[in-house]
């Protein structure tokens, strides 16, 4: 296994659109092994930030640099999953085949970390179902399974569990906790407090596009420093 | 009202003697269609998925171009093979005029444009759902339309059918360039045609109900094989 391609730098991040900046001055850092928490209100760019970072957008300034800088090793080192779970219209372990194949994981690896990837999901009675065919809990299970699959360095999540069930949240909290205890990084956007405590160990509260709070997740869920995320903390409608 | 009923007991009684002159006539209609559909697929889908997935300059002029090719006149494209194809023309060399290969040429030209445009909108629409996920994962080029290909493969049977149903209910195509020859080149709506204008009405209607008949009999048949139709819609 080569070395990581963390940490991460993104330096003072804009995305600008017609309307004005969606993203305006973001800086962080995620480390190796850490679990970073994006909070804020609707439309604070949460979901942008994570697509800026993942690379699937363009900052209109700003840089972003990772420890490798091989793009090859950047694609395969990192993944996403999304809100909605998409899944091919193959099977099971085909959704999983599918995305080592296009990392360019070399084909003799590859089943061996289908298994793997099936096991820790608790998919393998259900490797051979029609992946379109599994309830939504075990369809976002199968996204996180198979974004796992291929180890990457980095976990991009956003909001991979709302409209889920309590159980379906709790086996994919945990399939991502594992894979932060061996190693992968995770960066969360959630709408969800308590997954917020669970799962985060540093939080970033952006509002209106901009960082205006950051910090050890406990430090911020007990003292946040700023009116807008004490208001947002609270359960008070920030806007 | 006679006439019909003469026309179906027709029809029955050359299914149930099996006709050897109907069933060399059914045997060429299949034959002809079903080569001019696959090829049709074959550079169609390319096309389509090619069209859908890839952004380039005058892309939106293409779109246009094969949707109103869609509507081609089928004596327009046997005129157009046949000036191509005949002795005096740039392709009279390889002797084709007349022939079931003249006719699959034809119907490919016809059935093309029905397959490219039906695929562009079926993977453009697949590709609008997969998008983040693909790019995410790094897929694009070839690969991205081989996966959305694969992916839509129900729908594509559907758009195969449509191809299929233009190519054998047309007739002036294949008239044009296969010239209706006995024992060679006639096909059912040739046949059909010429039953007609002979004024032998409840054979040509005999022809026609067997042609809706088989029609029917191919649709089914790849309902089947496809199988699970309803299922697979969810998927």
């Amino acid at each position: 296994m080569s070395s990581s391609i963390l940490p991460l730098r993104a330096r003072d991040l804009r995305f600008l659109v017609d309307t004005g900046p969606l993203i305006d001055g973001v800086s962080l850092t995620i480390e190796p092994g850490s679990s970073t928490v994006v909070l804020g209100p609707n439309g604070a760019g949460k979901s942008l930030l994570l697509r800026l970072l993942h690379g699937m957008l363009e900052p209109t300034s700003g840089t972003i640099t990772w420890q490798k800088s091989s793009s090859g090793d950047l694609r395969r080192r990192q993944s996403m999953v999304f809100q909605r779970p998409v899944l091919l219209r193959r099977s099971v372990e085909a959704n999983i085949a599918y995305a080592l194949c296009a990392l360019s994981i070399p084909r003799p690896h590859r089943s061996e970390m289908i298994n793997l990837a099936l096991e820790r999901a608790g998919l393998t009675h259900a490797r051979r179902v029609r992946a379109r065919l599994l309830s939504v809990g075990e369809q976002q299970r199968l996204s996180v399974a198979r974004a796992l699959a291929s180890e990457p360095d980095i976990l991009f999540l956003d909001e991979p569990t709302a409209s889920l069930d309590p159980v379906s949240v709790q086996r994919i909290e945990t399939l991502v906790l594992e894979a932060n205890n061996r190693g992968t990084a995770i960066v969360l956007v959630t709408h969800d407090i308590g997954q917020a405590r669970r799962l985060g160990r540093d939080v970033i509260f952006l509002h209106d596009g901009k960082d205006v709070e950051r910090g050890p997740a406990e430090t911020f869920m007990l003292n946040p420093t700023t009116e807008v995320a004490r208001a947002y903390l609270e359960g008070g409608i920030v806007v | 009202m006679h006439d019909l009923q003469t026309a179906f007991l027709l029809a029955g009684k050359l299914i149930y003697k099996l006709d050897t002159d109907l069933m060399e006539i059914i045997g060429l209609s299949m034959g002809v269609s079903l080569g001019a559909v696959f090829l049709s697929c074959v550079v169609g889908m390319v096309l389509g998925a090619f069209v859908g997935v890839i952004r380039f300059r005058g892309r939106a002029t293409v779109i246009i171009l094969l949707n109103s090719l869609m509507g081609l006149p089928p004596v327009v494209v046997g005129l157009g093979v046949y000036l191509l194809l005949s002795r005096a023309g740039p392709l009279g060399v390889f002797g084709l005029l007349y022939t079931p290969t003249a006719m699959i040429i034809a119907q490919t030209i016809l059935v093309t444009p029905i397959v490219a445009a039906l695929t562009r909108v079926v993977v453009e629409d697949l590709a609008a759902e997969y998008d983040e996920q693909l790019r995410s994962l790094g897929v694009s080029g070839p690969r991205l339309m081989v996966t959305l290909l694969w992916d839509a493969r129900y729908s594509l049977v559907t758009v195969a059918l449509a191809g299929f149903g233009r190519a054998v209910a047309e007739v002036g195509a294949v008239m044009i360039v296969g010239g209706n020859i006995d024992h060679l080149t006639r096909v059912m709506t040739t046949a059909i045609t010429l039953e007609t204008s002979k004024g032998n009405l409840a054979l040509a209607l005999a022809l026609g109900i067997i042609l809706v008949g088989i029609s029917l009999l191919v649709n089914g048949a790849v309902a089947v094989l496809s199988g699970r139709s309803g299922k697979t819609r969810y998927e």
